[in-house]
């Protein structure tokens, strides 16, 4: 992402694939700038290359949500393998954080599991949620056994919809304790991947009794901080 | 390391060790300590003695250990700070910590304890199992202690393989918790007469308690240099000194302890430091690390961040406090080191107030900007009372990182990313 005077000038999604240097550098060289600032797992790689300043995902999202909603009080980023929760202080900086632990339950990864345990494209699954009335209850929260237990309760004839409103649950149940943890208030910027998802949407905003603030472009909520953390 | 100049094999192969297992272990480690230690820029020089014992940790010292026992007298091994090492040397024995810091033989080990157990458990285990630490192989009477369930069982396997005597612990530290106390000390004596055939008297305590008192104040005198900012030497190598204390000749290590000493509190005068002035400081609590268990302050040093005080058993616990020198008689002066060590705050205790107490005194005192809690996955004691220590923390308004972790290095990248995070925050 490209900022002038704290604008967004043009942005770019791209994988890093096999060989991020070679991408990192294509990418950077796509348009002029006087700094790049690097987020992300891969900031180390990008500053070893670029010798540039580095901020944690953490940081960048806070800072990239409090730009797009100004009054947020939170931010809930809930991507492919990971999960955090960010209660913002003044000016978008981090009050308190939590990440999850090493494994994938509650992430985006674990949804595409079900899914696929399920028969399910993703939307599928989000959609199949809201049709149904009432959720099954699904107990494991490790993806491993959550998996065998979904298996389990359709080869039992219980009703896919029921399933995956059950799975959405869960997952909105755990991120529930997170924000409870963290101390996070309302309003709560959605982020990540899964913040396209609109069963996991109705659900949360149904559980926290609060609207959310969606960004347009969730992906690059992280971008947009790491470059306006530079004028910090 | 390997290329040590001395070939230790024939000494290796006499205690028993798997030397194939040791060599892997061996190779292990050496590029670990040149990544945790040798990156490091601006060390005091001190450290240099540091870096030779680390080279030659199962060479030269297990070669004086063996001569030392070659020639009558006896190694004790410890796994706890519980156990009083005055009252092992008052018996001309020399003790040795056992504690290990690294997963190994997890397979075996994995036969005879559940796969959630610590880290700290499953790793002596392993080293036992898989016939690599000749420390353990060079004491002659492992010292259990009655601490955690896991350990307390753990030990009666230990048991059946190795000559082992568990002390008991009382849990709380009440009067007649004292007086309990008191007497398993006393038990231990009997225990190290039987074994080492010498009889302590008041002049070998006496000595013994100066010889270990001076080691806590050589180590005593670097902490307190770390109050300053810059911080003249790092966390890594701070704990490093700890995780050496337990087992080096102590007058030597204490004497180099006191030049390294020497050289930081110049340092300190001079305004010369091993990180930025105004660097993130760091309060690592919890439970131990052991060598080369090195991970989190590598991963906060790394971050830029600064450890500037260790609350745990490889930290302030082992030389915060003193052993009273003044008592009258051989009675006192046992009863004087039974207290001290009964004053030491382990999660193993109810209630453990006296940690809080201590980590807010080091906060303020060591002008500490946050506290990192450390505890291994399974571990109950630690785990629960770090609610305790978080809310002790966000009540005197320092903010907190809690840590639940084990010594596999795969969640490193996810801790990075959680330490810089709560760096930046500070
Ligand atoms: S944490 Fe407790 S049980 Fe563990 S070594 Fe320290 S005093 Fe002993
Ligand atoms: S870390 Fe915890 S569980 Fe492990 S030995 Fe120490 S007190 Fe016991």
């Amino acid at each position: 992402m490209w900022l002038h005077d704290g604008r967004v000038v043009h942005s770019e999604v791209t994988d890093t694939g096999f060989d991020p240097q070679s991408i990192v550098r294509g990418f950077v060289s796509r348009e002029q700038h006087d700094a790049v600032v690097a987020t992300g797992y891969g900031r180390h790689v990008a500053r070893e290359l670029l010798g540039c300043q580095v901020v944690t995902e953490i940081k960048a999202y806070a800072r990239g949500a409090a730009h797009l909603f100004p009054g947020a009080a939170a931010v809930l980023d809930i991507g492919g393998q990971d999960t955090k929760v960010i209660a913002l202080g003044p000016g978008g900086s981090v009050a308190d954080f939590e990440m999850n632990d090493k494994c994938a339950a509650g992430t985006g990864k674990f949804l595409e599991v079900m899914a696929s345990a399920l028969g399910f494209t993703l939307d599928e699954l989000a959609d199949a949620a809201l049709l149904a009335d009432s959720g099954i209850q699904v107990s494991s929260m490790c993806t491993v056994f959550a998996e065998s237990e979904v298996t389990g309760l359709v080869h039992r004839g219980v009703d896919r919809g029921r399933i995956a409103r059950g799975l959405h649950e869960s997952v909105v149940k755990r991120t529930h304790g997170s924000l409870k943890r963290t101390g996070a208030g309302m309003p709560l910027v959605f982020a990540g991947g899964v913040a396209n998802n609109r069963a996991m949407i109705e659900l949360l905003s149904t559980t926290l009794q609060s609207a959310l603030l969606i960004p347009d472009n969730a992906q690059t909520v992280g971008a947009l901080g790491a470059a306006l953390s530079h004028a910090d | 390391m390997s290329d040590a100049p001395v070939d230790y094999r024939p000494m290796w192969t006499e205690l028993g060790l798997d030397l194939e297992a040791h060599d892997a272990l061996l190779g292990a480690v050496g590029p670990m300590y040149a990544n945790a230690y040798m990156a490091q820029e601006g060390r005091p020089e001190g450290t240099g003695y540091f870096d030779f014992v680390m080279s030659e940790i199962h060479g030269l010292r297990i070669k004086e250990l063996d001569d030392f026992r070659k020639a009558g007298n006896k190694v004790v091994g410890t796994f706890c700070l519980y156990v009083p090492e005055e009252i092992v040397r008052a018996h001309g024995a020399q003790c040795v910590g056992l504690c290990a810091g690294a997963e190994f033989a997890y397979d075996e080990v994995e036969r005879i304890l559940p796969r959630n157990t610590c880290s700290l458990i499953k790793s002596f285990m392993g080293f036992k199992l898989g016939k690599v630490c000749p420390y353990m192989e060079e004491s002659d009477l492992v010292i259990g202690e009655a601490t955690c369930d896991g350990k307390k069982k753990a030990y009666e396997l230990l048991g059946e393989l190795h000559n082992v005597h568990v002390m008991e612990l009382p849990q709380m530290k009440r009067e007649r918790d004292k007086e309990f106390w008191r007497a398993e000390v006393r038990d231990l004596i009997s225990k190290l007469e039987e074994l080492t055939g010498n009889t302590m008297t008041e002049e070998t305590l006496r000595s013994a308690i100066k010889e270990v008192n001076d080691k806590r104040r050589a180590l005593q005198r670097v902490w307190k240099t770390r109050k300053a900012d810059p911080v003249p030497i790092s966390g890594k190598d701070a704990l490093l000194a700890t995780q050496i204390a337990f087992y080096d000749d102590v007058p030597r290590f204490t004497q180099m302890v006191n030049n390294l000493a020497d050289e930081v509190e110049q340092r300190v005068a001079d305004g010369v430091g091993v990180a930025p002035k105004g660097a993130k400081r760091v309060l690592v609590t919890g439970a131990p690390m052991s060598i080369p268990n090195w991970k989190i302050h590598d991963i906060v040093e790394t971050s830029g961040g600064v450890i500037v005080s260790e609350e745990m058993c490889t930290g302030s616990r082992y030389y915060d406090k003193l052993v009273d020198e003044d008592g009258a008689t051989m009675d006192e002066l046992i009863d004087g080191i039974a207290d001290k060590y009964l004053d030491i705050n382990c999660a193993c205790f109810t209630p453990n107030e006296g940690r809080m107490e201590d980590i807010l005194a080091m906060a303020k005192d060591w002008n500490v900007d946050g506290i990192l809690h450390y505890s291994l996955q399974f571990c109950g004691p630690y785990q629960i009372e770090a609610t305790q220590v978080e809310r002790v923390a966000k009540d005197a308004g320092i903010p907190i990182l809690k840590i639940d972790t084990d010594y596999s290095m795969e969640d490193v990248g996810q801790l990075s990313t959680r330490v810089e995070a709560f760096l930046e925050m500070l």
